[in-house]
């Protein structure tokens, strides 16, 4: 055994020296810097990727308009579970220096690698969406005001309901979610003060599970229903699909709020819409594809593009016939969100 | 006795080799299954780790799941299932992270401090699971399982910035602050475009040759061994059971502890909600492959990052990089399937050699076989 560990030893060490040897002054983005005569654009993906049906689909639905109108191509790249920081920089130095132009970071996790790879290509725009902490002339942080969309679908709420009790569902607790409960809350306590909120988070970072799990989603709204919330508003991405189910599933006269995008018109949900009052979208779609189009115009947008609800960013939609019929509830939410325009309402980011 | 080792490295190397094999041919049906090309995604894998920048990163990966295995192996040689390691390095390093952040001392003792309080807390989460076991019978497995939860919640509460997170500016994420920078560990450049090797990489290799040594070299060592391979045989000769569970608990949670040190350290300085999870799990995986020997783990750490970092680039190329989890998964199955195969195998052959020299009327070397039976969880 002594003679084994010691033959393995040495083998050990002489395979790495040989590994090293072999590999001497090659990176794996010398190589690729040659073959950018197209034109090119990359996102690179927060955690759950494509198919999230919800912010990073969001993301790729703006490369993908990107693609068709401004005819250049488009490169996606997922993250692993789990990945540390170093994982995010080799992922954008390879987006960067095999040509792609501008290179987005999906949400505020890219923001310590952005502000690592950015100063090294001063040529290529970087945009991260949800994160205004990293600066540069070349960095674009493209953030929105969720506070204001939540604040009309608290509005929304506190008209609504009859039972004076509406819930609120966030996915994972982090600041980001928070600023959707604190404008959801002002938003009905400014309505009506005697309507009670139910706030619950699905789990705790880094557990992300709820964002991606309709099971947790489902369990929780259906808790929140036998408090006798007839309203409930879930910021969770896939996993308020499960909210929106359970709503449905109790009949009617309980009403879901959808998140981020149009969630009255997703295909996936088409089964329980007639329950799906509205939607707070978030249009991280348009920010994307605005950041492409500008750099492929030859002005890159730069520095913080801040995405409110004068600027369409974020909203409340109106295509669900029942909703537009409680003209009572619409004319509150469209006075709110005049008023909040006009700068009379502020809304808190943080519960 | 020579003869003898040569069959036991045989043997030894033989499990994670078959497991090696299924898992490659299992993957290439599956790709063949899928309907892509079954060897394009292995070449552009190859290709991809050929690339320094991809090396260091293959190497950094290693040594941060070198230590994770380790602290999982110190269990596993004691018969205990340290499935908590994946809590025991969050907290530990959220912890470390906080102390690094609060004081400022000169470099080495900045350094000592961070690290001693990653050891400690991680020592400490384990140490509950241990003294449940000892104290009322808990399964180490139950308890290592919620101390996870348990973990990720007060790690969730602490970081709020109402307690001791805070929150950068402009920023959605929450950190623990800056560790000044007498408390970053100097790395190994390997050039601007490269990067560097996280000098706490090097530490987990001398972690490896500490391990080595404690567990064959020393009384200590051959205690916790014994007591692993029968605690009723091991208390009869004289060894206290439940006080090796207790120090092997908190060895283990010790060294988890350390998980996180070569990110927070070598890297990111603080730490946020966006800190690497799940390693602790990936150190069962690797624990297993390399059978709990040094080496064994070694290999199988720098196996796995190179699975992880080398398939980072397969979507670029239209490939799915979820093969290489794919791959991982059925190097878990086919390692404790092939593992129990080659036992299995090798106790035959070894009964027949028995038999065949009883036969033979010749003398039985009964020291070597009863050092084999005794031994058989560390062949190699």
């Amino acid at each position: 055994m002594r003679r084994i560990t010691r033959i393995a030893t040495v083998g050990v060490a002489s395979a790495a020296l040989a590994l090293t040897a072999t590999a001497c002054g090659n990176t794996s983005s010398s190589d690729a810097a040659s073959d950018s005569k197209e034109k090119s654009v990359a996102i690179a993906y927060d955690i759950g990727g494509r198919g999230d049906q919800s912010f990073n689909d969001a993301a790729y639905a703006g490369l993908a308009k990107a693609e068709k109108d401004l005819k250049i191509k488009g490169n996606d790249a997922e993250p692993s579970d789990g990945e540390a920081d170093a994982d995010k920089i080799q992922r954008l130095t390879e987006l960067a220096r095999s040509g792609n132009n501008p290179v987005i970071g999906v949400g505020f996790a890219y923001a310590p690698a952005i502000k690592k790879v950015a100063p090294k290509f001063p040529k290529t725009t970087f945009g991260i969406i949800d994160d205004s902490s990293v600066t540069g002339d070349n960095i674009a942080n493209m953030v929105f005001n969720e506070e204001q969309g939540s604040y009309l679908a608290g509005v929304a709420a506190a008209k609504t309901t009859k039972s004076k009790t509406v819930g609120f569902i966030g996915g994972v607790e982090t600041p980001l979610i928070k600023k959707f409960e604190a404008g959801y809350a002002q938003g009905v306590k400014d309505t009506d003060p005697s309507v009670k909120v139910l706030s619950q988070y699905l789990t705790q970072p880094p557990n992300f599970e709820g964002f991606s799990k309709p099971d947790l989603g489902k369990a929780a709204a259906q808790g929140q229903l036998d408090k006798k919330a007839d309203v409930i508003y879930a910021a969770a991405g896939l996993a308020g699909s499960g909210s929106i189910e359970a709503v449905s599933t109790a009949g009617a006269g309980k009403w879901s709020i959808g998140v981020d995008s149009d969630q009255y018109a997703q295909a996936g949900l088409a089964q329980y819409k007639d329950s799906i009052l509205t939607s707070a979208t978030k249009d991280v779609s348009d920010a994307v594809y605005n950041l492409i189009k500008s750099v492929a115009d030859g002005k890159p947008q730069g520095g913080e593009i801040r995405y409110g609800l004068d600027k369409e960013g974020v909203g409340l939609t109106d295509t669900n016939p029942a909703y537009v019929k409680m003209t009572e509830v619409t004319a509150a939410v469209d006075k709110a969100k005049q008023e909040i325009i006009d700068g009379k309402i502020t809304v808190k980011t943080t519960p | 006795m020579k003869k003898f080792d040569k069959d036991r490295l045989i043997l030894g190397l033989a499990g994670p080799v078959l497991a090696l094999v299924v898992a490659i041919v299992l993957t290439t049906v599956v790709l063949l299954a899928s309907g892509t090309n079954p060897w394009e995604p292995y070449r552009i894998m190859f290709e991809s780790a050929s690339y320094v920048d991809v090396q260091v990163l293959i190497v950094n990966q290693a040594g941060t799941y070198y230590l994770a295995a380790l602290a999982v192996a110190v269990g596993f040689r004691m018969n205990l299932f340290n499935i908590g390691v994946d809590g025991q390095y969050r907290l530990a390093a959220m912890m470390a992270a906080l102390v690094g952040a609060s004081v400022n001392l000169p470099g080495p003792f900045q350094i000592a401090l961070i690290v001693l309080t990653a050891m400690l807390v991680g020592a400490f989460w384990s140490g509950i699971a241990g003294i449940l076991k000892t104290t009322r019978g808990v399964s180490e497995v139950v308890s290592t399982i919620m101390l996870n939860s348990i973990a990720t919640s007060l790690v969730a509460w602490l970081i709020l910035p109402k307690n001791f997170g805070e929150q950068p500016a402009g920023s959605n994420n929450l950190t623990t602050g800056e560790i000044p920078k007498s408390g970053w560990f100097p790395g190994l450049s390997m050039g601007a475009e490269a990067g560097e090797i996280y000098g706490f990489t090097f530490v987990a290799a001398l972690c490896g040759v500490i391990y080595w040594f404690v567990l064959g070299r020393t009384r200590f060592g051959f205690d916790l061994r014994a007591t692993g391979a029968s605690e009723s045989a091991a208390q009869a000769s004289g060894v206290d059971a439940k006080k090796m569970i207790l120090t092997s608990m908190l060895i283990s949670g010790a060294v988890a502890g350390l998980v996180g040190m070569p990110t927070l350290l070598g890297d990111s300085h603080t730490y946020s909600l966006d800190f690497p999870t799940g390693l602790g799990f990936t150190g069962i995986t690797i624990a297993l492959l390399g059978r709990n020997h040094p080496l064994g783990i070694a290999f199988s750490a720098l196996l796995i990052a190179f699975l992880d970092k080398s398939s980072a680039s397969l979507d670029q190329y239209g490939y799915e990089k979820e093969i290489a989890t794919i791959m991982q998964g059925l190097i878990v199955i086919s390692v404790v399937v092939s593992y129990e195969l080659v036992r299995r195998y090798g106790l035959r052959r070894q009964q027949q050699k028995v038999g065949e020299e009883l036969a033979a009327g010749g003398a039985i070397k009964t020291d070597a076989d009863a050092e084999s039976t005794s031994d058989k969880g560390a062949a190699l």
